[in-house]
């Protein structure tokens, strides 16, 4: 056995079935053992859709992804993607072929020092240097992706490595610790945090992803108010008339309202990202903060925890629900009924509207992807998540480009028809994958809203540059949606009224296999509510301005 | 406010380079870092000195400790240490000065590990205010170069942060995963 094929035989150890990849030089005799491998490699168009392949892979199945990528510019296309898998903490395994030993450090073809190169944007990295090593070596990297807070981990791996003959046992899953109990003492103080508390909010994260059961019940036994971060989406049923919706800059007005007016804020599985927090010496000003999260150096990272719970989403709720009994929040209900009913007000026809009309066709437990723009946001402002690991989208590092390979991951990964939603400007960052969908009649149902503009982008110029539009219009170059996608052998729709996206989306959505739809909204709208940049949530804009009363509709 | 760290590292290739990025990326401020070996084989101990506010000092604690070969790190902030910095100082001597550079050094309990005819080299060793001392004294004779370790440091008592202790009953932490891996 050779290096190359005890890095296949430890994948396999490991249940991993699919790799995401694509081969060059350095990598090739992982290839060629590939030809006599039952592990499926799905061949991408560039390495950085592998990546984001393998994410969507892992966000929707909560276990590892694995992508692979040759020496030099192969590894460097995968940066990305490990860069958005460390901010998202998704655990990917990361392969690349490297030159040979001794030409390591020669600048010798192809070769690119990617260890050096990801050591910030990976929870850890590996460079073998012996055949002997690589199994051991693998299965340490699945280990620590898959442990405590997950991430990608890459292990690069010489091409003599890959060659070198070894008989050293190949080495299955390494155990992993049981999940984290909390101490007694960081329960007891929540307890009687939450006892007095008399406007309490839980706000759950992408890290809670395993743990939405402890949360309903927490929230249905105490009453408890819930808010889901965009990483959360889904953690919490959106029918549930105990969801605040989301947090943050463009958070709902119920979530940011109970956050600035809560007196006991508990931190789920989430970081207290920016865009969350706002100005941070605004966030919360009211409240004591109870944080619980299995990464010690979030609590007090960014917002002082007065309750900083080291444990397992899980473990820690389980124990405070059965502490605690029904609250009294009738007060605090009344105004946060309120505020749920205060929704912004949005155009009758555009990308909110589109969006909705998508959303409506779906079921509670279609996986819906989206890239990054304002199409993201609508996405997470309207589509109602009912279930955890259904929402998938690029939180931490907001990649274009993101979507269309992420959902091809994920349909792979569940089998099932998944639903992209992306823009005219960051579908064409990868738009390469739809070869991807062709070669393996991946059901992923492609939806680009086509504005004219890098949407987002032109927002903030507007609303904070006097409207100078510095290099964002796109109309005039865009290329044809359904004429590109058509030359990928994809079946292609287009809709510009709402009456024809009505048709469109049925037909679109009837497509067996892969499917584009391009929807043509109008260009200069705006997504609202909005916290401006450098503002506290107390400062948010519930509604767009410019919009007329008679153009009205309430979503 | 100055905090002094212990990290125990695991012996693996870059792993300061790990540790340094960190710090860069992160921004936190080091005065000093030294690393050396540790009497367990495998494992290097570094002090370093942070200038940081409490709640960062905790920051750089965690970040720290989330680094695969990074073993575990001691803020001696919070316990009794003792720490010993060496100097080698090269100082200017005249025929009328010499006398009294030998005094001051003897004083000091530097030794005189170079004697030349214009210039002195000195060891001492010591904690940060007298080695500062040290340099100050020397200053008005003409110091020509100097050369410092970088403070280091350790717990006092018996319930020392030696590696062996540190990881007595939790053996697993010591054994790196990938012990026993083909020597380079
Ligand atoms: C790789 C990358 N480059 C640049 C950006 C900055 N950026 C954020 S949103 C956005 C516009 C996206 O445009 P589009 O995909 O058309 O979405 P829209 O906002 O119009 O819905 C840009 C350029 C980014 N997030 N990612
Ligand atoms: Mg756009």
């Amino acid at each position: 056995m050779n290096g190359a094929e005890a890095l296949l035989k430890t994948l396999e150890a490991h249940g991993v079935t699919t790799i995401f990849g694509h081969p060059g030089g350095t990598i090739m005799p992982v290839y060629d053992a590939l030809y006599d491998s039952p592990i499926q490699h799905i061949l991408v168009r560039h390495e950085q859709g592998g990546g984001h392949a393998a994410e969507g892979w892992a966000r929707v199945t909560g276990g590892l992804g694995v992508c692979m990528a040759t020496s030099g510019p192969g590894a460097t296309n995968l940066v990305t993607a490990l860069a958005d898998a460390m901010m998202d903490s998704l655990p990917i395994l990361a392969i690349t072929g490297n030159v040979a030993r001794p030409l390591i450090g020669t600048d010798a073809f192809q070769e690119a020092d990617i260890t050096g190169i990801t050591m910030p944007i990976t929870k850890h990295n590996f460079l073998v240097r012996h055949a002997d090593d690589v199994s051991k070596t693998v299965a340490e990297a699945i280990r620590i992706a898959l442990s405590g807070r997950p991430g990608p981990v890459l292990v690069d791996l010489p091409k003599d490595v890959q060659l070198e003959l070894t008989t050293a046992p190949i080495v299955g899953p390494i155990p992993r610790p049981a999940a984290l109990i909390p101490s007694d003492s960081s329960i007891e103080i929540a307890l009687g945090m939450l006892r007095n508390a008399k406007q309490p909010v839980l706000m759950v994260g992408g890290g809670a992803s395993d743990a939405a059961p402890a949360v309903l019940e927490f929230a249905h036994k105490t009453g408890i108010p819930v808010i889901t971060t965009l990483m959360g989406l889904g953690n919490f049923p959106a029918s549930d008339p105990q969801w605040l919706g989301m947090p943050g800059m463009h958070g709902s007005v119920a979530a940011n309202r109970a956050i600035t007016n809560s007196d006991v804020l508990i931190g789920l599985g989430m970081r207290f990202d920016d865009r969350v927090t706002g100005k941070t010496s605004r966030f919360a000003q009211n409240a004591k903060i109870i944080h619980i999260d299995i990464d010690t150096a979030e609590h007090s990272k960014l917002i002082p925890a007065f309750c900083a719970i080291h444990g397992d989403a899980t473990e820690t709720l389980t124990r405070l629900t059965a502490s605690l009994e029904p609250m009294d929040l009738t007060d605090w209900w009344v105004k946060l009924t309120d505020w749920q009913a205060r929704q912004p007000n949005r155009p009758a026809w555009g990308a909110a509207a589109a969006i909705q009309m998508i959303s409506s066709q779906l079921s509670g437990d279609t996986i819906v992807v989206s890239d990054v723009g304002q199409h993201q946001m609508l996405t997470a402002q309207l589509h109602p998540f009912e279930q955890p690991r259904k929402w998938v989208n690029s939180g931490g590092a907001g990649t274009m480009g993101f979507a269309l390979p992420a959902a091809l991951g994920a349909s792979l990964a569940t089998k099932q028809m998944v639903v992209a939603i992306a823009g005219d400007g960051s579908s064409q960052m990868t738009i390469q994958e739809l070869a991807t969908l062709r070669k393996y009649d991946i059901p992923v149902k492609f939806a680009i809203i086509n504005n004219g503009y890098l949407g987002m982008v032109r927002q903030w110029q507007e609303m904070f540059h006097a409207k100078r539009y510095s290099e964002v219009y796109l109309e005039d170059s865009n290329p044809d949606f359904p004429i590109l996608a058509s030359a990928y052998r994809i079946p292609g729709f287009a809709a510009s009224t709402p009456d024809e996206l009505e048709t469109c989306i049925k037909e679109w959505l009837a497509v067996d296999g892969p499917a584009v739809l391009e929807v043509r909204v109008p260009q200069e709208s705006n997504v609202f509510p909005m916290v401006p940049a450098g503002k506290g949530l107390d400062e948010m804009l519930d509604d767009d301005p410019k919009l007329e009363a008679k153009e009205l509709v309430t979503a | 406010m100055k905090h002094i760290f212990s990290a125990f590292l695991r012996d693996e290739p870059r792993v300061l380079t790990r540790v340094t990025s960190l710090f860069a990326r992160r921004g936190y401020n080091i005065d000093s870092l030294s690393v050396g070996a540790t009497e367990q084989r495998g494992i290097s101990r570094m002090t370093f000195i942070a200038d940081a506010p409490a709640e960062m000092a905790n920051q750089i604690q965690r970040q720290l400790e989330k680094l695969e070969d990074v073993i575990r790190v001691v803020n001696h902030a919070v316990e009794k240490f003792v720490d010993r910095e060496l100097v080698l100082l090269k100082v200017k001597i005249t025929p009328e000065t010499r006398l009294e550079v030998r005094m001051i050094a003897e004083d000091f309990r530097a030794r005189n590990v170079d004697v030349g005819s214009q210039s002195y080299v000195f060891e001492v060793t010591g904690d940060e205010g007298k080695i500062t001392a040290f340099i100050e004294q020397m200053r008005p004779f003409g110091i020509i170069e100097t050369m410092r370790t970088g403070r280091v440091a350790l717990s006092r008592g018996s319930n020392a942060d030696i590696a062996s202790q540190v990881y007595e009953g939790s053996s697993s932490a010591l054994e790196h995963p990938l012990a026993g891996m083909a020597a380079d």
